[in-house]
């Protein structure tokens, strides 16, 4: 039955493919997106993001797409790898928490059981206080913190441990500050958590940088600082943590994996075509759609970004005690 | 206000948009009456045709119709087949289910239609009327409100503990939500009671659960107990929708309570449809005269119009969070949210005056969509009832197909077939020993929330005093104790009086 399945699915994505299929100077004939979550998830929505822009920019002839769930994302991995030599044609899309979870060991494999091809989108954390707020910025809230850590109830939309838990736990720690003692409250969701904020039983929120930004334009919340490299144009006024001599970066990508052992020439194949996506108003539609920020990084510097995170993630989580 | 109810008017009304209503609300219907398919993903799946339209009016014109439609979609399911595609649902089937074997099909999805139909249109009255007002109330609520709500909630299993059945169903909402804790736990990263299954890593899927315990031993009790389809005998009043006066002087109550109770757990982020169509179950159980108190579980129409009322007017009043204060209170708000972004508008405390069009465009999709959904079910249900009257030979594999579908779908995941299946055998062998099922799935839909809720108040207080600190807290816990005991000591002291 499971073989009837693929095939119809299959058959469903040769469908699809027909009808955006449109440009003739296709790169790569075809992408098989694997898509390690269900339908209308971030993953969900990146793959098919991603594909709709390649087809229709002629850039790709055409894709199909898997949902695959399971084992918050090990199934799809372990799928990979075991059908490695017929998924030359397969991309399979992933975020932060491949790295936290195969750390928690969640799952037994890691990237490097894959080969790394792109971290295509992503976006910067923030640390979001009530716009009424006394807190002015991200030094206030690290006195509040070294004063009482038990008096701070940070919010975030994922698991304790997880991706919002850690980024509140490195800033602390980049501020000198016991990471251990932070008093998380872990919501299902980032719009929970949102409203925990602005209920007042949350002193703090951890989030996206883009979602605080939504929120700070209506006048409600008032963000004290992000984790990015740098500032950027939609919240021009919010230092990062960097210039404020906080050491710390956190990126949370987006990108694409191929399966293990996959050639040099179609590594490169799909590192051009992704390459050249970015300058397609095909693109630009579906990034401003939904509110993406590109961050293009391909090939030998994505693995690199990767152990480097790895490493950090890693440290702070055995001294937070969840490894 | 009647300002901007013109304006609404004149953005929501034109050919073409009446048109999308009816798209929205017939497509909705018919998907959503597939288990597995919730508002939800066919919203997801909705969303660049309505982008596409461009017009931010359309497109939420057509997107709440197909929420609307898939939702009245989800309670034919579960009348019929005992097979809820969505957890606001589920509360539906209590009752509706009963009565369509009982022969009322026709009456039940009737009650249905007119319950959700009021139930709409009353909360987008009370939404039109208190929005901007209750942007207040949805920042009341802390974790420890939600835990205290979860508990009320919990009540509505007394109507399934019927004579000799207090242990049973004690039972099995103990067992619900011990499944509740298999997965991932969000308080302390830590998979548990998975057996090194990596299909559990997440937790049981919740339409796999209920496909387990409700649709496949029906098909299975079906098979065993040929003699037990009363439908055949009355093939006349299945189709029959009508409802006498007295009915529905003793319904109008029940909806009018619900319309404000419904909207206003809708109100709150992190409750919701479903949340408001048990609560709704509880307390008008428990509010019932005792001769109908006792047909809860069994066949009451009121146990089938209040939770309808309740999640539809949930579902109103959680557009209150996302367009004044931009926060989605649930995943379909949160999926309408990002197309509402896509369309450059921006929901939150400023758009009534910001983008005045919009937010009473949304208002007028709301009376529209519902009117229009009564107007294309109820001609319909006749046809729909008469699936029932289809002999068990073909009806049996139907159900079957059905299920195994609603549990496949929304994963892609063959394991999930195994689990239901394997629920499915458990459930029939708990119904051989007279358990109630209803008390399971409440426990396992409200378990983790009552966890989750629980750990976060516990840590934001360092500890229980929350419990008798927070007055709402310690309010609403009263109100739980009291709607279930009330019932109790009532009865006592009438028998003693006789």
């Amino acid at each position: 039955m499971k073989t009837t399945i693929t095939k119809s699915l299959a058959a469903i994505g040769v469908a699809s493919a027909v009808a955006f299929s449109a440009g003739a100077y296709a790169q790569v004939d075809s992408i098989h997106f694997l898509i390690p979550g269900g339908a209308g998830g971030g993953w969900d929505g990146t793959a098919r993001g991603t594909g709709e822009a390649l087809t229709k920019s002629g850039l790709v002839g055409s894709a199909s797409f898997e949902n695959m769930s399971g084992g918050g994302g090990g199934k799809a991995i372990g799928y990979l790898i075991e059908n490695a030599a017929s998924s030359e044609g397969t991309l399979m899309v992933n975020s932060t928490p491949i790295v936290i979870r195969s750390l928690t060991k969640v799952f037994p494999q890691s990237f490097r059981d894959l080969t790394p091809i792109a971290g295509t989108i992503g976006d910067y954390a923030a640390l979001v206080v009530k716009a009424d707020s006394p807190v002015t910025s991200f030094k206030d809230l690290v006195d509040i913190y070294n004063s009482d850590p038990s008096e701070l109830a940070i919010a975030g939309g994922s698991v304790a441990g997880g991706m919002d838990h850690l980024v509140a736990a490195m800033a602390m720690k980049a501020a000198g500050a016991d990471p251990l003692s932070v008093n998380y409250l872990p919501f299902d969701a980032g719009g929970e958590a949102m409203a925990s904020l602005l209920s007042g039983e949350a002193d703090a929120l951890s989030t996206g940088l883009s979602e605080a930004v939504a929120l700070a334009e209506q006048g409600e919340v008032r963000i004290l600082v992000q984790t990015g490299d740098k500032r950027v144009d939609a919240a021009a006024d919010v230092p990062t943590l960097t210039e404020q001599g906080y050491d710390t970066v956190f990126i949370n990508w987006r990108g694409f994996f191929g399966a293990p052992g996959l050639s040099e020439a179609k590594q490169a194949e799909y590192v051009k075509a992704l390459g050249a996506m970015y300058d397609t108003p095909e693109w630009e539609d579906v990034r401003a759609r939904n509110g993406w920020v590109n961050i293009y990084n391909p090939g030998a510097d994505f693995t690199k970004f990767l152990e480097k995170q790895e490493a950090e993630i890693g440290s702070l989580m055995k001294e937070l005690g969840f490894l | 206000m009647l300002e901007g109810l013109m304006l609404g008017l004149g953005a929501a009304i034109s050919p073409f948009n009446i048109l999308m209503v009816f798209l929205g609300c017939f497509l909705g219907t018919f998907i959503g009456m597939l288990p597995g398919l919730g508002p939800m993903s066919i919203i997801a799946i909705m969303i660049p045709v309505a982008i596409q339209l461009g017009d931010p009016a359309s497109a939420l014109i057509l997107l709440a119709g197909v929420y609307y439609g898939a939702i009245f979609g989800g309670s034919t399911s579960s009348i019929l087949i005992n097979a809820p595609g969505v957890a606001g649902t589920v509360a539906s089937s209590f009752d509706g289910y009963p009565m369509a074997r009982a022969g009322q099909a026709g009456k039940a999805l009737t009650i249905a239609a007119l319950a959700s139909f009021l139930g709409g249109t009353i909360s987008a009255l009370l939404l039109m009327i208190f929005a901007p007002l209750l942007s207040s109330v949805a920042k009341l609520f802390w974790s420890a409100e939600y835990f205290a709500l979860m508990v009320l909630g919990l009540t509505a299993i007394a109507a399934f503990a019927g004579p000799g059945k207090k242990l049973k169903a004690l039972l099995m909402s103990v067992v619900g939500i011990m499944l509740a804790t298999v997965g991932e736990s969000a308080l302390h990263n830590a998979a548990r009671f998975t057996m090194g299954i990596m299909d559990l890593q997440s937790g049981f899927y919740f339409v796999t659960l209920v496909m387990g315990l409700f649709a496949l031993p029906e098909a299975l009790f079906l098979i065993l107990n040929p003699k037990r389809s009363a439908q055949q005998e009355n093939q006349n009043e299945i189709k029959d929708l009508r409802i006498s006066m007295d009915e529905a002087k003793n319904l109008a109550p029940v909806v009018g309570r619900q319309s404000v109770l419904g909207f206003l757990v809708g109100v709150l982020p992190g409750a919701g449809a479903t949340m408001a169509s048990f609560l709704g179950y509880a307390v008008e159980r428990n509010l019932a005269p005792k001769d109908q108190r006792e047909q809860f579980g069994k066949g009451a129409q009121r146990g089938l119009a209040a939770p309808e009322t309740a999640n539809n007017a949930a579902c109103t009043g959680s557009f209150v969070p996302m367009l004044t204060l931009g926060i989605p209170g649930s995943g379909t708000t949160a999926i309408l949210l990002g197309a509402l972004v896509a369309l450059s508008v921006t929901p939150g405390p400023r758009l009534i005056e910001d983008q005045p069009e919009v937010f009473w465009a949304v208002i007028i999709s709301m009376y529209l969509g519902n009117v229009v959904l009564l107007i294309l079910n109820l001609p319909l249900i006749p046809y729909i009832a008469k699936l029932l009257t289809v002999p068990r030979q073909y009806l049996i594999p139907f159900v079957v197909f059905f299920s195994l579908i609603g549990a496949y779908i929304g994963q892609n995941n063959p394991t999930e077939l195994l689990i239901m299946i394997g629920t499915g055998l458990f459930a029939t062998l708990l119904r051989f020993g007279g358990y109630p099922l209803p008390p399971l799935i409440i426990g396992f839909i409200l378990g983790g929330m009552l966890e989750d809720n629980l750990g976060r108040a516990m840590r934001k207080a360092g500890g229980m005093e929350f419990l008798w600190e927070r007055p709402m807290t310690l309010g609403i816990l009263v109100v739980a104790a009291v709607l279930f005991f009330y019932p109790i000591i009532k009865d006592r002291l009438q028998s003693r009086r006789a």
